[in-house]
């Protein structure tokens, strides 16, 4: 239904909340008496049920949270630079499972925390952590099968993060999850341990021998290297727990 | 990283974040391709965050929305020069590129084969020239006022108003032929 041509803008102001007190008494006036401005006020009111009906406005893909949250936030701020910093572009991601749950964005907010406080590792691997523990499904690949996790690792990531079962020790795998790290992509294995869970780091490198056990913003954090690999757990679990989850890890993984 | 440069980073995290959804969808309509509308809203946001000094308070959705807005064009102008076939309703700011449809635009068969309603509805809010698909956007899902949204796209706000009338039109004149067609 068309509204009077004279009409039209008012009404869509009238419609939008946009007109002041006086046109929109004379436009309601004008509406009482006219069938057309009538019809089509309401078939406003029909579109905009139609463009506000659940699922056209679409949320933000979980990933590109997380990549708000842990590299554009936590990136050095280039001021007045324009060109300084092209698009990132992080394809390997692209392989993640789209359509996932939507984690509230103050979350983020507050996980950013911890990842700000200084650009350290350690920093890094309990924001990540806690990442997985606000939103479940931050675990890509839910599963307590080891020979689930591990192939699905395979095109991911260009090494194969060793995937040990430990469950009859105590330590069921949860899930898998890619990660970033580092300044590179990750294996993250989460493990439980009665209601807490372990996000085990795992990528290849060399470096120096570890620096053992740490404790950030209430997490305990426990590093070694075997086989080629560098790993880290990272858990609010008892510390002792944690160490035995190391040395039991340690023993079973190829080295 | 000194102490203030976290705090601000914090304080940009707390502003802008929540706004990841309307940052999303906004470039999502306007590339029509998810991985695409993700890199402007990455960019997006680094940029932001490079200006936050320049950031004087106000609504921190629509900050972050004109952002978004001026990346998609900035892209949009950068692949009109690397096509070879010329991107014909992202040009210059004139009136005269509102009566264009996008030459890859969904046709209203194609908002018709589309069974799913979300999608369907999309499809047509998609099939809009780009100025007039921003200002629906803006109005109907973001629910912004005039004002910001011609502050959002630099625009007068008679303008919006008269490209928000239109896209009604355009839309509602899709909207029925579907729902001929679909009888």
């Amino acid at each position: 239904m068309t509204a009077c041509p004279d009409k039209a803008m008012l009404l869509e102001a009238l419609f939008d909340g946009e007109l002041d007190a006086v046109h929109a008494a004379e436009m309601e006036a004008h509406m009482a008496g006219c069938a057309s401005c009538q019809g089509a006020f309401e078939a406003l009111g029909a579109m905009r049920a139609m463009l506000r009906a659940p699922g056209v406005r679409e949320a933000a893909p979980e990933r590109l949270r997380a990549r708000l949250a842990t590299e554009a936030v936590a990136t050095p701020a280039v001021a007045n630079d324009d060109h300084a910093r092209p698009v990132v572009r992080r394809r390997w991601m692209a392989g993640l499972g789209g359509g996932l749950a939507v984690a509230a964005c103050a979350m983020l907010a507050i996980f950013v925390g911890p990842a700000l406080r200084g650009d350290g590792l350690e920093e890094e691997l309990v924001a990540g952590h806690v990442r997985s523990l606000q939103a479940s499904h931050l675990i890509d690949v839910a599963t307590s099968d080891q020979h689930v996790v591990k192939p699905w690792f395979d095109g991911k990531l260009d090494f194969a993060p060793p995937v040990i079962d430990l469950a009859q020790q105590g330590f069921p795998i949860v899930g898998g999850r890619l990660d970033y790290i580092d300044h590179r992509a990750v294996a993250a294995v989460v493990y439980r341990r009665g209601r807490h869970l372990i996000n085990l780091f795992i990528w290849p490198s060399d470096r120096a021998p570890p620096a053992g056990k740490h404790t950030v913003d209430g997490y305990t954090l426990l590093d070694w290297n075997k086989g080629g690999m560098t790993y880290w757990a990272v858990s609010d679990v008892n510390p002792n727990d944690l160490v035995q989850f190391e040395s039991l890890h340690q023993s079973r993984a190829p080295g | 990283m000194t102490v203030e440069d976290v705090d601000a980073r914090r304080r940009f995290a707390t502003l802008a974040l929540p706004h990841a959804d309307a940052a999303y969808n906004l470039a999502l309509r306007l590339t029509r391709s998810p991985e695409t509308a993700e890199d402007i809203v990455q960019d997006a946001y680094v940029r932001a965050l490079a200006s936050f000094d320049a950031y004087r308070g106000g609504d921190p959705r629509a900050w972050i929305l004109m952002i978004v807005r001026n990346r998609f064009y900035d892209w949009a102008r950068e692949r009109k020069l690397k096509a070879t076939a010329p991107l014909s309703a992202v040009g210059d700011d004139g009136e005269d590129d509102f009566d264009y449809w996008d030459p890859d635009q969904q046709t209203p068969e194609d908002a018709l084969a589309r069974k799913d309603e979300a999608a369907s509805v999309q499809s047509m809010v998609d099939g809009l020239p780009p100025r007039l698909r921003e200002v629906i956007v803006l109005k109907e899902m973001e629910d912004l006022s005039y004002r910001q949204i011609a502050e959002i796209t630099g625009a007068p706000m008679g303008t919006v108003m008269s490209r928000l009338s239109r896209a009604r039109a355009l839309l509602a004149e899709t909207w029925t032929r579907r729902q001929e067609g679909a009888r």
